[in-house]
C-alpha cells in the first residue's frame, strides 16, 4: 500500500464465558483508507469493533495506534486517542439541539459556568460547512431524518479530533439517496487523511468504497483481500464457508397437510409476504438483522398489529387481535430475547414453566400444587434441563437451560404451530445440538415450526424450505438443494431495488 | 451485555447448600425483622415499665391496624412492580363519605357499604388508567391522592366531623373487644391471613408475581397484564377504604386530614419487609412486621418522653438502613459468585 499504518492490531483475541469471541485477528488501518469489515452475524465483528473503542478489554494481543501502543481502558479514553465510533443506531440525545449534542459533556462554557451557546452554535456551524448541509445547529436532533442523525454523530466523532472513524452497518436505516450523500462524505473524510473502518453487510457498497476487505468467520480472521482482486462471490464464500456435515438430525419434513398459511400480510415493518406451513416442516426464515423476519412472526401471532394480509389456520380463517387468542389457537411465539421477553429470571424453573398452562393447573382459583408440580417435572425430565430442583431460581441456570424451559413452557400448551425466533442464540453447542434434534422430534409428531435465524449454517442444515426477507420483503423462497449458503446471502443481501 | 448470567453455573452448588440452617435462616429477610422486632421489645420492657402493659400494646396494635390493612394492599401493588401513592386519601375519603351520608340522616352501615364501595371505584379508575391506557402508576395516583384529599376537605368544608350517636355495633368494628382482643386488629389479622394464603396460593396472585418479575415476558406467555394490573389498583383502595372505615369507627369523627402520609408509611413498612420497588418480590408478612417495627419505634418514642418530631427521622433511618443492608449483602453473593 506504501502508506502510512495509522491503526494495528495484532493476535487480538476476547473470550466470552463460554465462546471464543475473537481468536488472534490481526489487522492494519492505514491513514486515508477505507477499510471493510465484514462477516455473518456473530462472526466477532462487534466484538472487535467494542476491543478497539473501549467498550471490551481483550484477553489477548496488542494495538498499536499512530506508532504507540494503544490499549484503551473506557470508550473516552478511545475517543481521546482520536478513534470516533458511529453505531448502528445512534447514540444521541434526541431532546437536546445538535450543538448540545455534538459538545456533549464537553460544551463551552463562560466565565462563572453559564454555557455559551453562541459558541457552541458557531463552532457546530464551522464543522457543518465541510458537508454542504442545511443543518441547523439550533435544531433538535429528534426532528431529524436518521441520516442527518448519523451525521451529527460523525460531527461529534470529529470535532474530538477522531482520526479513525468506525461506522457500524452505517447504511441500514438509510435511503438509496441518503447513502449517496454519506459516500460522498466518507471522500471528503478520506480527502483529509481520516480513516473508515467500514462495516456493513452489504456487499456492493463495500466494493463501491472501500480499499481492502477484511472477513472475519467465527470469531478468526479469514482474509483481508483487496477490493481490486476480489468479488462479491469471493468474499460470501469465504463468510459463509465451513462444512456442517454433522450435527443435525436428518430432514424428512415437507409432506404433511398444510396447517398455516399466510396470504399478503403487510405490517409496519414489512410488506406482503405469503408463505404456508406444512405439519411436520420446519420452515426456515432467513436474512439480516432488521430484514423483517421477527416482525412477521408477532404479527402473525397477534402480538404486532397488521395494517393487511390473510391467514388460514387448518384451514379457517383466523386473525389473533391479541397473542392470548393465538395461544388459545396454540399458536405459539418463541422470542429471540429470551432474558427480557421470555423468562421471569427471578422466579423459579417451576413457575417458569407452568406460566402458560395456568388454566390447567387451576383449581377452584388457587395454584393445584401437585399438578403444578408434575407438569414442571415432566418438561424438566422430558427437555432434561439441568437444575438442583424445580424451585431453582431461573438466572442461576445456565443459557442453554435457560432456553430449554422457554421451549417447555411453549410446548405445555401443545402447539400446532411454533415460531422459533433465534432459538439457540448464546448457547453452546452441545445444547444447540439437542435443541435441533428436539425441533425434529416435536415436527415428526405433527407441530409445523418456522425458524428465525440469523445462524446460516443453522437454517441450512435444520430447515425443509427457506424464506428469505430483504429489508421487509419476501427476497425469495429455496427448497431443498436450492438451500445453500451461497443462494440465501445473494437474497439477503441484494440491493433493495433488484427484489423483484 | 449480561454476561454474568449468562456464565453457565454449577447447580448443584446453589448457595444455600453451603450455609447452615442459621444462615439460611437470615438470609428470609421476615426472620431477621422478626429477630430485631424481639430485641426492640425486650430492650424497650427493661427501659420502661409501661412497655409491657395490656394497655400500651393493645392501643399501639390497634394504631398499627389501620396502617397495617393499607400495607397489606401496597405490598401486592409493590409486587406487581407499582404502589398506589392515593391510599392515605381514600381512607381519609372513605371516612368522611360515610360520616357526612351518616349525618345526612343514612343509616350508618349503608353509609360505610357506600364509603367501600367509592374506595372500590378510586382504585378501578386508577387501574383504568394505569393498566388499559398504560399511563404511569406514580402519576396517576398521585393525582388520584390530590383528587380524593380535595373531595375530603370539600366535602367536610376542611373539619372534623363529629358523629356522636353511632350505633354501638358500628363502634364495635373499630373500638370492640373479643376475649380481650381489639375487634380492629382482629379484623387485620384475618385479613392477613386470607391475602397471605392468596398471595401464596391463587392463580390471580401468581399472575401478579409474574407481571412484576418481567412484564414484556408476562405479555409475551399470553398473560392480560392490564386486567392483572386493574385488580391490583382495586384491591389497594378497597383495602384504603376498608382502613377508613375502620378509623372512622374508632374515633367516632371523620376527619378530612385522616391517613396523612400513610401512603409512604405502608411503602416504607413493605420495603423494611423485604418487597422491592422493582417488582416480583414481597411478602404479606413482611409488610405486618415492617408495620410492627415502624409501631414499636414511635411507641418507644412516646413512652421515653422523645419528642414525636424525631418519629419521622428515625422512620427514614432504619427504611435507608433496611435497604442498604439488602443492596450489600445482595452485592456481596454477586460479587462472590
Amino acid at each position: 500500500m506504501g502508506k502510512k499504518v495509522l491503526l494495528s492490531i495484532w493476535d487480538i483475541t476476547k473470550i466470552f464465558p463460554g465462546v471464543k469471541a475473537l481468536d488472534q485477528v490481526s489487522l492494519d488501518v492505514a491513514q486515508g483508507e477505507v477499510h471493510a469489515l465484514v462477516g455473518e452475524n456473530g462472526a466477532g465483528k462487534s466484538t472487535l469493533v467494542n476491543i478497539i473503542s473501549g467498550v471490551h478489554k481483550p484477553d489477548g494481543g496488542q494495538m498499536f495506534f499512530d506508532g504507540q501502543p494503544y490499549a484503551p481502558a473506557n470508550p473516552r479514553e478511545a475517543q481521546e486517542s482520536g478513534i470516533g465510533l458511529v453505531h448502528q443506531e445512534t447514540a444521541l440525545c434526541p431532546h437536546l439541539s445538535v450543538a448540545e449534542n455534538v459538545f456533549l459533556g464537553r460544551m463551552p462554557h463562560k466565565a462563572g459556568g453559564l454555557v455559551d451557546f453562541k459558541k457552541a452554535w458557531a463552532e457546530t456551524n464551522k464543522l457543518l460547512q465541510n458537508f454542504s448541509t442545511e443543518l441547523n445547529p439550533k435544531a433538535k436532533v429528534e426532528e431529524l431524518s436518521v441520516a442527518n442523525q448519523q451525521l451529527v454523530e460523525i460531527i461529534k466523532a470529529l470535532s474530538l479530533d477522531c482520526r479513525l472513524l468506525i461506522l457500524d452497518e452505517p447504511t441500514s436505516s438509510l435511503t438509496d439517496a441518503e447513502t449517496e450523500n454519506l459516500f460522498r462524505i466518507i471522500g471528503e473524510l478520506k480527502k483529509r487523511g481520516i480513516s473508515i473502518l467500514y462495516i456493513s453487510h452489504r456487499l456492493k457498497e463495500v466494493f463501491r468504497i472501500c480499499e481492502r476487505i477484511t472477513i472475519l468467520r467465527d470469531g478468526v480472521l479469514v482474509k483481508t483481500l483487496n477490493t481490486s482482486e476480489t468479488n462479491e462471490e469471493e468474499v460470501i464464500c469465504q463468510m459463509v464457508g465451513r462444512n456442517i456435515d454433522h450435527l443435525y438430525p436428518a430432514k424428512k419434513g415437507g409432506n404433511g397437510e398444510e396447517i398455516l398459511r399466510v396470504e399478503n400480510l403487510s405490517g409496519q415493518h414489512f410488506r406482503d409476504i405469503s408463505f404456508s406451513l406444512k405439519k411436520g416442516e420446519i420452515l426456515g426464515f432467513a436474512g439480516l438483522v432488521g430484514a423483517g423476519r421477527s416482525e412477521v412472526a408477532r404479527a402473525v401471532c397477534g402480538i404486532d398489529p397488521l395494517v393487511s394480509g390473510e391467514i388460514y389456520l387448518n384451514g379457517q380463517k383466523v386473525r389473533f387481535n391479541s397473542y392470548y387468542d393465538a395461544i388459545r389457537a396454540r399458536v405459539a411465539y418463541l422470542t429471540e430475547d429470551r432474558k427480557n421477553e421470555g423468562l421471569f429470571l427471578k422466579m423459579s424453573v417451576k413457575d417458569n414453566l407452568v406460566v402458560t398452562s395456568l388454566r390447567e393447573i387451576t383449581h377452584r382459583h388457587l395454584v393445584h400444587q401437585e399438578k403444578e408440580r408434575s407438569l414442571a417435572a415432566h418438561y424438566v425430565e422430558k427437555l432434561r434441563i439441568k437444575t438442583a430442583d424445580l424451585l431453582q431460581k431461573m438466572v442461576n441456570l445456565s443459557g442453554g437451560n435457560q432456553q430449554k424451559v422457554v421451549v417447555g413452557k411453549w410446548l405445555a400448551i401443545d402447539p400446532v404451530v411454533l415460531f422459533m425466533d433465534e432459538p439457540t442464540r448464546g448457547i453452546d453447542v452441545g445444547a444447540k445440538t439437542e435443541l435441533h434434534f428436539l425441533m425434529r422430534e416435536l415436527c415428526n409428531r405433527g407441530i409445523g415450526i418456522v425458524l428465525i435465524s440469523s445462524e446460516l449454517p443453522e437454517i441450512i442444515g435444520m430447515c425443509d424450505r427457506v424464506i428469505v426477507m430483504n429489508e421487509g420483503c419476501k427476497a425469495g423462497e429455496l427448497a431443498g438443494e436450492e438451500i445453500t449458503e451461497q443462494n440465501i446471502m445473494r437474497l439477503a443481501a441484494m440491493q433493495s431495488n433488484q427484489i423483484a | 451485555m449480561n454476561q454474568a448470567l449468562e456464565r453457565p453455573t454449577v447447580q448443584t452448588m446453589g448457595p444455600n447448600k453451603q450455609k447452615g440452617l442459621l444462615a439460611r435462616a437470615f438470609a428470609i429477610r421476615e426472620f431477621s425483622l422478626l429477630i430485631i422486632i424481639i430485641a426492640c421489645v425486650i430492650i424497650l420492657s427493661f427501659l420502661t415499665p409501661h412497655f409491657l402493659t395490656v394497655s400500651n400494646l393493645s392501643t399501639t396494635a390497634i394504631g398499627l391496624a389501620a396502617d397495617g390493612i393499607i400495607a397489606v394492599g401496597m405490598t401486592v401493588a409493590l409486587v406487581l412492580g407499582g404502589f398506589d401513592l392515593s391510599v392515605g386519601s381514600v381512607m381519609a375519603l372513605s371516612g368522611v363519605v360515610a360520616g357526612s351520608l351518616y349525618l345526612a340522616g343514612v343509616n350508618i352501615w349503608l353509609a360505610a357499604g357506600i364509603a367501600l364501595l367509592m374506595g372500590m371505584i378510586c382504585g378501578l379508575i386508577n387501574g383504568y388508567f394505569i393498566g388499559r391506557v398504560g399511563l404511569n402508576p406514580f402519576i396517576t395516583t398521585l393525582g388520584m391522592m390530590s383528587i380524593a384529599r380535595g373531595a375530603s376537605y370539600v366535602l367536610t368544608k376542611g373539619s372534623p366531623l363529629s358523629l356522636a350517636g353511632m350505633s354501638k355495633g358500628f363502634k364495635f368494628l373499630g373500638g370492640g373487644h373479643i376475649f380481650g382482643f381489639p375487634v380492629m386488629v382482629l379484623i387485620y389479622l384475618l385479613i392477613v391471613v386470607i391475602m397471605d394464603f392468596i398471595m401464596r396460593r391463587s392463580v390471580v396472585m401468581r399472575q401478579v408475581f409474574y407481571v412484576g418479575s418481567n412484564e414484556k415476558a408476562a405479555v409475551l406467555s399470553g398473560i392480560n397484564v392490564s386486567k392483572v394490573k386493574m385488580g391490583v389498583f382495586f384491591l389497594t383502595g378497597t383495602l384504603a377504604a376498608v382502613s377508613g372505615i375502620l378509623t372512622l369507627s374508632r374515633f367516632t369523627v371523620a376527619t378530612p386530614n385522616a391517613g396523612m402520609s400513610a401512603e409512604m408509611r405502608a411503602i416504607a413498612a413493605c420495603v423494611i419487609g423485604g418487597a422491592s420497588l422493582s417488582g416480583g418480590e414481597g411478602t404479606i408478612l413482611g409488610s405486618v412486621l415492617g408495620v410492627i417495627l415502624l409501631a414499636l419505634v414511635n411507641n418507644a418514642l412516646i413512652l421515653l418522653n422523645v419528642s414525636v418530631y424525631w418519629q419521622d427521622l428515625i422512620t427514614g433511618i432504619i427504611l435507608i438502613s433496611a435497604v442498604l443492608i439488602d443492596f450489600l449483602s445482595h452485592r456481596s453473593s454477586f460479587l462472590g459468585k
